[in-house]
């Protein structure tokens, strides 16, 4: 414990220096985790700060890519729809927590992650299993995996995280204008300041606008290897009109903090549609109005005893219209309300010892303007146990959830009520500080959605939870544990040493039951849901990092992760696809950034691979999907004038033009550039 | 170092490249069995294919002899018309021979697809919008779509059918008729048209068009009942038009109609139905949500006397264990059957086949959602 003290002590020391020689770059996260409470028995995935600019992401989805053990479902271009499920286990088992409440959908359990711009994001965090620190809320304690989205904010962090209330600037102000391919224009700015000693606002606006118009090319080969056909057409109706806005206030109080946000989001969109025979373009439009206000607070009532109270409200409302009168035509408008109270109580008990218990109380209602609709409620009450230890070398962590779900129809008579058990059991071992053992073992669950069991004509009130068990045994190298350096950050962000280096595997076994699927009902509305499904899931994590200094201002850093899966479709024997992968699972996947920084200038370049998979359950010629990869370059030049820092990038994607479809007949862009702007002061 | 090495290694490994992507194979089942007297040379079978999955696929069933044995070929199209982007398309619904062509009504690709009827060679193809199914009279193919005029005050269009030159491929006429029109026939020249009202849930619609092939124009409409779907003539000049109500209060049922008057109901839960001679041979679904299952029925209707009667050639072992019945397909001549089973829509179906008793003879794998099948 003294020895973890002290490093990150002079780790503190070097950052101050840092600041010194640089005041505008600074490097962030200076905590000191000495209470137990916030102690990750295993530690997350993480991309943040500088990293996070140069790998070409500019959502959170794109980010992901860069994360051993998600697969990424992406329809293509800015407005295509993005989600990710984490090792196999399906979108709905991932839980996203935006500035530390869960984003919530009961209406179908998506998150476009697509919708979430990187501008104003610090730090994306990917979590399987579960965060295991036991300071969160018991929705927290609920998923199969989780992604934590942490915004920006230079002053708040300081305020909240110094907590000596001392300010290094009185107010920051950072812009940023992006201009691209298909008509990309993307502006957002961040101001802060500070308003008192003790609190900080911090607001952030955000505009974008693409036609989303891309060119792409679909080839055939004869199998004497002469061109069959290669037709070359662009993607329209992929246009994206939104905006953003966001208003945050930290505050401290003595022994503990409080924060606010209230968050709007709109946009009207095209969805651009499958290609198929004989359509190249499709009407469908969709217009998102989605808001919501959180808080949280927190404070040590006493030495042992620490109260954190979270609260929200969301109302999301989504127009789905269709004009085509060759098609059903479609003018449905969806509204969803969510509103949620938590509350944690920590218990420390002993400095190697503490105790949590949390309550999540959830309420959710969709209104459609459909015939037939149910107007379904849903009640949630979820509440948590969980406790870690920390004995030198080995730590654990142990928690359990109740959850009791009720759902209300309007038109139903009957009320349905869910009750689920959540066990998690964490452990952790390190023998040297430079080498961690890790395993956990968890039962989790994913509610039906409203969709599932309420929509008209499809849904299927009979449907149970479906459930996911997971075992991880994992390893850890780190070299800056060695050189003495504590901090868990990604490598490339703390310039120090020749070289430093980190690596990481896990290796798990997975397994979905009573998976919900849809199952075709043989009649005019052709589909059901049903829960009829099982999965087994093994894989391989791996990821390292490292970074190297060159020259005296040369580092060269590098990132690399690798996945492996086998996910088999183990539900029926008798059907023709037992034992097969399940769709859009590759076997092999995996990412690689190389960053090079020289006084003014980053250079970045990444590649992504998706191996071969097959577009649906049975795995025959017929469904197979040739791999992709592609490269991405990024230069970035820096400048400071007057205190004002400006940085031009430039970025090309997809450097050598790979034609491919992430999900068949959903074309992907091409090369494409653009060209990034941004000041802060 | 050395573990990023080794991790290069590994990836790099791992890595396989993408390749050049090549005109959809065909493959080869072959059944073992020896070829018989069919009275037929083949038999196309038409796969729908998921929606926006553009897998609408053609297969054919060889029985002309040229192997000793039956053979299945499936998924021909795209090596037949190596040329045509994005292959035959998304969500095939009808399939019929005129002549000496083949046309397949592509729904979702807005076209209907002439090919020859020998080769499966591509001739052209007729743009309509949301086209669903076909008939034939004199020189002149008719085509049933949704995408019709929309009338104030609704938000859903009315239908039209069709009148397509079969040797131009020109649209030459089209008349409107009632919401969403399904499967048509003729009968004393005029054209029955099935309208189902699917796009106006709950309020379906209950007509049956009557045209008159003379005029091209709508002469009268039938009430029959909501949700219409199949509609055939028999032998005898009347009509068969199955329905399928509305899944809750309203139940699907068979209507005989004559002499443009429903003369007959009968309570039948159809999804598909072919009329050989005296006999329409029909098979049902419906879900069965309690059981997480299909309630199947099979059966024969006696067209002469308007009654259901009793049959055992539908209990076969092999066709109870049928995951998802979609179609059937009687050979006129031997009357041996052929059923379709779609399984879970998005993976391969099987054809099977049986004799004129109900015996089992042999299956085959089809594309995705095997519908509908000509023989040649």
């Amino acid at each position: 414990m003294r020895i973890a003290l002290l490093i990150t002590l002079s780790s503190f020391e070097l950052c101050i220096l840092c600041m010194a020689q640089d005041s505008v770059r600074i490097i962030d996260n200076i905590t000191i985790k000495s209470k137990i409470k916030y102690h990750e028995t295993i530690a997350p995935q993480t991309l943040k700060g500088e990293t996070l600019e140069k790998v070409n992401a500019h959502t959170v989805a794109d980010a992901l890519r860069f994360m051993s053990g998600v697969q990424l479902k992406d329809y293509g271009g800015i407005g295509g729809l993005k989600t990710v499920n984490l090792r196999s286990l399906g979108s709905q088992h991932v839980g996203i927590h935006y500035d530390g409440i869960e984003l919530g959908n009961a209406q179908n359990g998506v998150i476009d992650l697509g919708q979430f711009s990187l501008d104003n994001i610090e730090e994306v965090s990917v979590y399987q299993g579960q965060r295991s620190a036991i300071m969160q809320t018991a929705s927290d304690f609920t998923n199969a995996g989780s992604i934590y989205i942490r915004t920006k904010s230079q002053l708040g962090k300081e305020t909240s995280r110094n907590n000596d209330g001392k300010a290094n600037n009185d107010h920051f102000v950072k812009s940023k204008l992006q201009l691209g391919a298909s008509n990309l224009f993307r502006f957002s700015t961040l101001y802060e300041q500070h308003l008192s000693e003790k609190l900080v606002m911090s607001s952030n606006l955000e505009v974008l606008s693409t036609n989303g118009k891309y060119n792409f090319n679909y080839r055939r080969r004869n199998h004497d290897g002469s061109i069959a056909y290669d037709t070359t057409a662009t993607r329209k109706n992929g246009d994206v009109q939104a905006i953003r806005a966001e208003i945050n206030l930290y505050g401290n109080i003595s022994d503990g903090h409080w924060q606010t946000k209230a968050y709007t989001y709109h946009s009207n969109r095209g969805i651009p549609g499958a290609i198929v025979n004989n359509v190249w373009r499709r009407g469908e439009r969709q217009k998102d109005d989605n808001s919501f206000v959180q808080g949280s607070w927190q404070k040590d009532i006493n030495r042992i005893y620490t109260l954190q109270a979270l609260a929200k409200y969301a109302n999301y409302r989504t127009h789905y219209l269709n004009k085509d009168t060759t098609q059903l035509m479609i003018d449905n408008t969806y509204r969803q309300q969510e509103a949620y109270l938590g509350l944690v109580h920590v218990f420390e008990i002993a400095p190697w010892w503490s105790v949590s218990l949390s309550d999540d109380f959830r309420w959710n209602y969709l209104d459609a303007n459909m015939p037939l609709f149910v107007h379904p409620t849903r009640w949630s009450i979820l509440s948590s146990a969980a406790t870690a230890m920390d004995l030198n070398k080995l730590q654990c962590q142990g928690s359990i959830v109740f959850s009791h779900h009720l759902d209300k129809t309007r038109t139903g008579t009957s009320r349905k009520s869910y009750d689920n058990f959540t066990p998690a059991l964490f452990l952790s071992y390190r023998p040297y500080l430079w080498l961690q053992f890790s395993c956990f073992a968890k039962k989790s669950y994913r509610m039906p959605t409203f969709n599932d069991l309420y929509y008209t004509n499809i849904g299927n009130t009979l449907l149970k939870p479906e459930s996911a068990i997971q075992y991880d045994l994992g390893i850890r190298f780190d070299s800056k544990a060695i050189d003495g350096f504590t901090n868990r950050n990604t490598i490339a962000e703390d310039k120090h040493g020749n070289m430093n280096g980190s690596f990481e595997a896990h290796i798990y076994h997975n397994s979905v039951h009573d998976k919900i699927v849809a199952y075709p009902k043989g009649q005019q509305f052709r589909w059901t849901m049903l829960n009829l499904g099982r999965v087994h899931i093994d894989g391989i994590d791996m990821q390292g990092h490292a970074s190297w200094k060159i020259l005296n201002e040369m580092i060269l850093s590098s990132r690399l992760q690798y996945t492996y899966q086998r996910a088999r479709d183990v539900t029926d024997q008798t059907t023709s696809y037992y034992g097969d992968q399940i769709p859009y699972t590759p076997w092999h996947s995996g990412s690689m950034t190389m960053m090079l920084d020289y006084r003014a200038w980053d250079f970045a370049y990444n590649f992504v691979y998706t191996g071969e998979r097959y577009c649906q359950q049975e795995n025959i010629l017929y469904n197979h999907l040739e791999p992709w990869y592609t490269s991405d370059l990024h230069l970035a030049w820096r400048h400071s004038y007057r205190g004002i820092l400006c940085k031009a990038t430039v970025e090309v994607n997809n450097l050598f033009d790979q034609q491919y479809d992430v999900i068949i007949n959903y074309p992907m862009p091409g090369r494409n550039l653009n060209v990034t702007l941004l000041c802060e002061f | 170092m050395r573990v990023l090495k080794i991790l290069l290694c590994l990836l790099l490994l791992s890595s396989s490249c993408r390749e050049d992507e090549y005109v959809t194979y065909m493959t080869n089942e072959d059944t073992g069995v020896p070829i018989g007297e069919s009275g037929f040379v083949g038999l196309y079978i038409l796969n729908e294919g998921n929606m926006g999955a553009n897998r609408c696929t053609l297969d054919y069933l060889d029985l002309s002899g040229k192997d000793s044995t039956i053979h299945y070929y499936r998924n021909i199209y795209a090596e037949r018309n190596p040329g045509t982007v994005k292959e035959l398309g998304d969500v095939g619904n009808d399939i019929g021979i005129y002549g000496t062509r083949l046309w397949m009504v592509v729904n979702c690709s807005n076209k209907v697809e002439v090919c020859e009827a020998a080769s499966a060679k591509r001739i052209g193809q007729v743009n309509i919008d949301n086209c669903r199914y076909l008939a034939f009279d004199s020189g002149f193919a008719y085509v049933s779509s949704y995408a019709g005029p929309v009338q104030v005050s609704e938000n859903c269009p009315l239908g039209r059918v069709y009148k397509v030159d079969t040797l131009s491929l020109q649209k030459v006429d089209s008349v409107v008729v009632g919401y969403q029109p399904e499967e048509m026939a003729i009968e004393d020249g005029k054209l029955y048209v099935a309208n189902s009202g699917g796009y106006r849930v709950p309020t379906y619609d209950n007509r049956v068009s009557v045209i008159d092939l003379e005029t091209f124009q709508v002469i009268s409409e039938i009430e029959v009942d909501i949700n219409m779907h199949r509609l055939q003539a028999d032998r005898y000049g009347q009509l068969w038009v199955s329905t399928r109500g509305n899944y809750y209060d309203v139940n699907p049922a068979l209507y005989c109609i004559s002499n443009d008057k429903v003369s007959a109901r009968l309570d039948l839960t159809i999804s598909a139905m072919t009329i050989v001679g005296d006999s329409l041979y029909y098979i049902g679904t419906s879900f069965n949500y309690l059981a997480g299952g299909y309630s199947k029925s099979f059966g024969i209707v006696d067209v002469k006397r308007c009654t259901t009667i009793a049959t055992s050639i539908f209990e076969a072992p092999e066709i109870k264990a049928i995951t998802l019945p979609y179609g059937i397909i009687m050979n006129p001549l031997d009357k041996s059957f052929y059923l379709l089973d779609a399984k879970n829509y998005v993976s391969s179906g099987e054809l099977l086949h049986f004799d004129a008793e109900g015996n089992y003879l042999w299956r085959v794998t089809t594309g995705d959602i095997p519908s509908r099948g000509v023989f040649l």
